[in-house]
């Protein structure tokens, strides 16, 4: 059953079908979602979600589309993992991580592109395309040899080798463009107007897409125990997702799933290299300016980001705060999380990791809050960050002299005596 | 100085359904409103009450963001194109 009543214009309000639409055509807005919550609140239960299938689909009724059989290759229902040891590290007290990682294509895209590309099915696309920085990439591809669909990806020139082959290798297009993440979307957005056959999942089929993320808030939900967190800390690119993760505790509300109406304070994390929304937060404005991106985490290299005003609308009404860190703390970010929790992150995890850890040392992100910090994305993808500073500790002859000589290992009293 | 505009599909209806509109001005704004004079309604779609662009709304001169540039007042040389591009895309 569908609960989708249409498609609204987020700023005017103005009412669409639910088509292949992502913009208002009269003010240009972007459309949203509109479903009958009432008939949604009749319809589901705890008890039934919890019956459904380990995915995100076992959310179907909060989802865009529905069908018996979804372009599935398994997203979501990803581990929620109690993180004892980086909370001690970093002052806080109940931490938990979404582990986002272990997603079939290793990223939470793969949650928002099974939704988008099912909706494009049904609305009758053969062609799946996107404008990526490398993981939107791996999913539709992935997706789209899964559903037998033609794929073509469009990704800036300069990506990490290991995402232009973890999407190369589904056998769809793949197309480098010369020019940064806002030049391949802009060309993405003008190509939608000449190939509307295209199911552009970030364009023409952007408003289906962007619900996929409200999984993020839904399953942290019923992994609490059908409670919400205090306060969460969501990477921002173009800022979808973490307007998304907002809207996911606030729908359950609605919907009856949550008793209590959930207060999270959300949080939002950048690099320092591409900022725009953590600038205009710190600078009290309301005006994003587009910056020229340069920095480690690409797949957060978004200058111009599509949701940037409604991300800090949702940050700063929830009374939580965005923050921005160098290069050089996202790779310590990657290691501390590394190191402490076992858990391995995409510079973008970084991003998140030493955004939380910055908040906390600021006193934002509280002790005594029950925090859930978002890695969305598996380290394996931009392991070249870490090539330069993170490799063997020691490389020895095939000696027990050379050995000893050479590694210490720390706890090793035998070791340290010899 | 003549340039031409390329109209995202959204827009199509107020040309005709062209897709490329040839127009006059010297500046990002003046094409924009030499546009609105041919093909009545631009003007409401693409400024806000202040004048200014609105918030979803990107124009691209010769494949560079106008807020990039100067904005409206970015000079427009001969037979160059501008792009009206919506904004909600990507990520």
């Amino acid at each position: 059953m569908e609960f989708v009543t249409g498609l609204r214009c987020r700023e005017c309000a103005r009412p669409f079908p639910a088509e292949a639409l992502h913009v208002c055509d009269y003010c240009f807005g972007p459309l949203e979602v509109a479903y009958d919550y009432e008939a949604v609140r009749a319809a589901v239960s705890r008890e039934l979600i919890g019956s459904g299938p380990q995915t995100i689909w076992r959310y179907a009724p909060l989802l865009p589309v529905a069908d018996p059989s979804p372009i599935d290759l398994g997203a979501g229902f990803t581990p929620l993992v109690r993180a004892d040891r980086l909370a001690a590290e970093l002052g806080l007290g109940e931490l938990w991580i979404k582990n986002d990682t272990v997603n079939p294509t290793g990223s939470f895209k793969d949650r928002v592109v099974s939704v988008a590309l099912t909706k494009a099915r049904q609305l009758g696309f053969k062609v799946a395309a996107c404008a990526s920085t490398g993981n939107l990439a791996n999913a539709v591809a992935a997706h789209a040899a899964r559903a037998g669909m033609v794929s073509v990806v469009f990704i800036p020139h300069d990506l990490e080798t290991a995402k232009v082959v973890t999407t190369a290798v589904y056998g769809g297009h793949v197309v480098a463009v010369e020019g940064t993440y806002d030049d391949v979307n802009r060309l993405c957005a003008e190509l939608t107007s000449d190939h509307p056959s295209w199911a552009f999942v970030n364009v023409n089929v952007r408003t289906y897409y962007a619900e996929g993320s409200k999984t993020l808030a839904f399953e942290v939900a019923e992994q609490l125990g059908w409670r919400a967190p205090d306060h969460v800390v969501v990477p921002v690119a173009s800022g979808s997702q973490l307007t998304k993760v907002a809207k996911g505790f606030a729908e359950l509300h609605a919907v009856g799933l949550l008793d209590e109406e959930p207060h999270v304070r959300v949080s939002g994390a950048q690099a320092a290299g591409c900022a725009p929304v953590a600038t205009a937060f710190a600078e009290g404005t309301d005006a994003i300016r587009p910056v020229r991106p340069h920095t480690v985490a690409k797949s957060l290299a978004i200058g111009n980001p599509a949701d940037g005003w409604y991300a800090l609308q949702t940050v700063r009404s929830s009374g939580g705060a965005l923050a921005a860190v160098t290069d050089e703390e996202i790779l310590d970010g990657i290691r501390l999380l590394a190191r402490t929790e076992g858990i391995f992150a995409e510079t973008a995890g970084g991003v998140t990791i030493a955004t939380l850890a910055k908040l906390a040392a600021q006193g934002v992100v509280r002790r005594d809050e029950r925090v859930v910090a978002y890695v969305t994305g598996h380290g394996l993808k931009t392991v070249e960050a870490l090539v330069p500073s993170t490799g063997a500790t020691a490389t020895i002859a095939p000696t027990l002299e050379a050995f000893h000589q050479a590694v210490v290992v720390d706890g090793d009293l035998a070791g340290a005596l010899r | 100085m003549s340039a031409s505009v390329r109209i995202p599909s959204q827009l199509r209806t107020l040309t005709g359904g062209e897709a490329l509109v040839e127009t006059e001005g010297s500046t990002v704004g003046e094409v924009l409103k030499a546009l609105d004079a041919a093909h009545p309604g631009f003007a409401d779609r693409l400024f806000d009450a202040d004048g200014g662009l609105r918030r979803f709304v990107n124009v691209f001169l010769a494949d560079e963001d106008v807020r990039f540039l100067q904005g409206l007042a970015t000079p427009v040389a001969e037979g160059q194109t501008l792009s009206i591009v919506p904004a909600v895309a990507g990520g």
